[in-house]
């Protein structure tokens, strides 16, 4: 590195610089994470999704942020304000801290600490913290009741998820992110091979706990309104709304590092399928292909000049990692993404394809089947490791 | 009158009094339920009522019986054209007209085809209150090809006005035998992919199976008519048992559940709508041709007197009594709503369920504000 810095802060440039992007661009990510959830979603329902903003809709969570902000901020007459005010803070704040530890790639990471598994799991338990106090502090009916139910959802769920991730941790034998990943790859194999239940566990409490439907309990808008942020309005409700999906992004992150390699690509041992190397190139070019597919089929002038400018970016990031140097970086950030959006695919089919558990259902599914197979499973893993 | 707003802070007391509307995602209008809550835990319900009330019924005193025609309509908008033939058939026998056969075999369709698009905003709805957004979207995609028929034929999709006193409005339009057709061969496969949304799927099940339980004595002692009444094992069907229109003269079968609870009335009412195509198929094949209006007078004065006459409407039995004084107004009309009276067995099927079953159950009776406000 041509510049250097002082030594007493040069180990804190990197990791910071990394914090300013994580914040910068990860509320963008979340808006896009809804536009894809909306497109996913129509496309399931034999719709076209949003249409208006932007081509395809692509400016839409632009539009939805800048309606967010300008909106009249409401704090009922009869709520406690103070926790009011602090719950959606708690929600994001939490929300965003867990982002530290994620490993996105070997190279784009803030921090890794020996118990970075550990600490994720419990900063997003203080998360359900903003859902009570904000469901409480409303002071009315309905929030109270999603409170209520996100509280007793969370910590039984939050039992199985523990006991599940156990299973990966005891075939790791490390807590931090990035050792995960490492012995993933020394071990030759991805460790949902060594423990499918605990994945299959994973996920589906993953799913409670981020209130995402078949268990979207503490919402559930034809039952109870809007759960706990029923009474949320504005830039409020925005931020519950980006804890909700950074805390999807975060669980999937999970997933994919614990389970599905990390930021390995597919087969990281196997030399003749070294040319997935390059696969991030040809990604770049297909998207590009598809845009300009997608600009002259466009109708409008300033659609095609959108399409094509996209286009026309995807080309140029293209161009870019023809840069050894520059493939090398992007490598595991490329994987590791590409892995947690098709988790977040998954998580947006399930949704649109299934009714909703009741309440009562989803208590007797996480108490009686998940927590003893969970249980069973480490007691089993445990068993045939040390055999 | 059940208390609406709690003494103490909801804090300190263990049973909660919160309203259900009449402003709520699903109560499928402006219902208000009052329910009194034990945690989730419903302890019981008041249904306050009237927030869509129009004096239907009084507005017919003032009307000629022509004129009151289009206002049924706006009862059960779900299926006008149930309503209308109600109406129009009550009259009918208040003046002793006999209506063309062709004008009946065309009416059969237009009401079967009206059940169709009833049963499919149900099945959309109800799904959705349970949590599966999908099937509304599809829902909605076939219950807009049978609207296209209903606009072709009389220009509205949705408030059809499509009879009239003494037989038909308009003479079917070139091509209605052809689309009617088409969607008997197509619609049986998109009740098929609803089926295999729905019908196994294990959440579905748990979400519907021993839910909103309503037995069959209790059912006929609270009145409660249609496929709710059948889903509970009694085979009363209105087109059976008193037949109007030309039901006679087709085959079709009447589905009966056997635990009456909401899977059950699920599963009656989806197959309600495959037995309406059969009996559109029939209609269509073998549609006489002739005249489409019977011989009624230019103005119509009916004889002092009265009557009932009831169909089987979408959602239960709708009657009409209709007195005459042997003005060109009637003198009173009443009409017999099915959702109103199904909506009184709601109390007695979620009674000790929980919140998310009242959902559940509003759905499942399938009730239209209008029709019970009128």
């Amino acid at each position: 590195m041509p510049l250097s810095f002082p030594p007493a802060i040069e180990p804190y440039l990197l990791p910071t610089l990394y914090i300013v992007i994580l914040l910068a661009v990860f509320p963008l990510i979340a808006g896009y994470i809804v536009l894809l959830e909306r497109k996913v979603m129509a496309d399931i329902q034999v719709r076209l999704g949003p249409m208006r903003v932007g081509p395809h809709g692509l400016l839409q969570p632009i539009a939805d942020a800048v309606k967010l902000l300008i909106k009249e901020d409401i704090i009922p007459a009869m709520a406690d304000r103070w926790v009011f005010w602090v719950a959606p803070i708690i929600s994001v704040v939490t929300a965003l801290l867990a982002l530290s530890l994620v490993p996105f790639s070997n190279r784009f990471y803030v921090t890794d600490t020996n118990v970075g598994l550990l600490f994720i799991l419990s900063i997003t338990s203080v998360g359900i913290l903003g859902i009570i106090l904000g469901g409480w502090s409303s002071n009315s009916h309905y929030p109270l009741l999603g409170a209520l139910r996100s509280t007793a959802q969370l910590v039984s769920y939050e039992v199985a998820l523990g006991f599940a991730v156990i299973g990966g941790l005891m075939v790791a034998g490390t807590l931090s992110m990035q050792q995960i990943v490492q012995h993933q790859l020394e071990q030759h194999v991805w460790f949902i091979f060594y423990q499918p239940v605990a994945f299959f566990i994973y996920v589906v409490a993953a799913m409670a706990e981020t209130n995402r439907a078949p268990f979207d309990m503490p919402e559930a808008e034809s039952e109870i309104v809007a759960g706990y942020h029923t009474e949320y309005s504005g830039f409020r409700f925005a931020l519950y709304f980006l804890a909700e999906y950074v805390n999807m992004v975060i669980v999937s992150s999970i997933a994919v590092t614990l389970f599905l390699g990390g930021w390995l690509r597919p087969f990281p041992n196997v030399r003749w399928l070294d040319f997935l190397n390059y696969f991030p190139i040809a990604a770049m070019f297909g998207l590009a292909f598809l845009s300009f597919l997608g600009a002259a089929r466009e109708q409008r002038r300033i659609e095609k000049l959108g399409m094509g400018g996209l286009g026309a970016i995807f080309v140029l990031m293209g161009l870019l990692f023809l840069i050894p140097d520059v493939l090398n970086w992007v490598q595991g950030l490329f994987w590791f993404i590409s892995k947690v959006f098709l988790a977040l695919y998954s998580f947006i089919w399930i949704r649109f394809t299934f009714p909703r558990y009741r309440y009562d259902q989803l208590m007797r599914i996480g108490w009686r089947w998940l927590i003893p197979l969970a249980i069973a499973n480490v007691i089993v893993t445990g068993i045939i490791m040390v055999l | 009158m059940m208390e609406t707003a709690p003494k103490a802070t909801f804090l300190d007391a263990n049973e909660i009094v919160i309203n259900m509307g009449p402003q709520h995602p699903s109560t499928h209008g402006v219902l208000r339920v009052i329910l009194k809550l034990d945690g989730e835990k419903v302890l019981g319900t008041e249904c306050v009522i009237g927030y869509l009330h129009r004096g239907v019924e009084k507005i017919a005193e003032n009307r000629t019986y022509v004129q009151f025609t289009p206002y049924v309509d706006r009862m059960d908008y779900v299926a006008a054209v149930s309503n209308g033939l109600g109406y129009c058939e009550a009259v009918e026998k208040l003046l002793g007209v006999e209506v063309p056969p062709r004008a009946r075999y065309v009416r059969t369709i237009l009401t079967e085809l009206n059940r169709i698009t009833s049963h499919l905003l149900w099945l959309g709805t109800h799904a959705m209150d349970l949590g599966a957004f999908t099937p509304l979207f599809y829902t909605f995609r076939e219950r807009e090809e049978i609207l296209k028929v209903f606009e072709n034929y009389c220009g509205a999709r949705l408030t059809t006005h499509a009879f009239r006193i003494g037989g038909l409005q308009y003479e079917t339009y070139d091509g209605f035998e052809e689309q009617v057709k088409a969607i008997c061969d197509t619609f049986p496969a998109k009740i098929d992919e609803y089926e295999v949304l729905l019908t196994l799927n294990r959440i579905w099940l748990e979400r519907t199976k021993k839910v909103g339980i309503l037995k069959a004595e209790d059912a006929i002692d609270l009145g409660v008519t249609g496929p709710v009444l059948r889903a509970s094992g009694v085979q009363w069907d209105i087109r059976k048992a008193m037949p109007y229109a030309a039901y006679e003269e087709f085959e079709f079968d009447i589905p009966t559940g056997e635990n009456g609870d909401t899977y059950d009335r699920y599963l009656v009412r989806v197959e309600e709508m495959r037995q309406a195509l059969r009996i559109a198929r029939q209609a269509v094949d073998r549609l006489p041709s002739g005249p489409i209006l019977g011989k009624v007078p230019k103005v119509i004065k009916p004889a002092v007197g009265e009557v009932y006459h009831s169909i089987e409407a979408p959602k239960g039995e709708l009657g009409y009594f209709v007195v005459s004084d042997g003005s060109t107004q009637p003198y009173r009309v009443r009409v017999r709503p099915p959702s109103f009276i199904n909506l009184q067995a709601l109390d007695r099927m979620v009674r000790g369920h929980l919140v998310a079953d009242v959902v559940a159950v509003i759905g499942t009776l399938d009730i239209v504000l209008g029709e019970v406000d009128r």
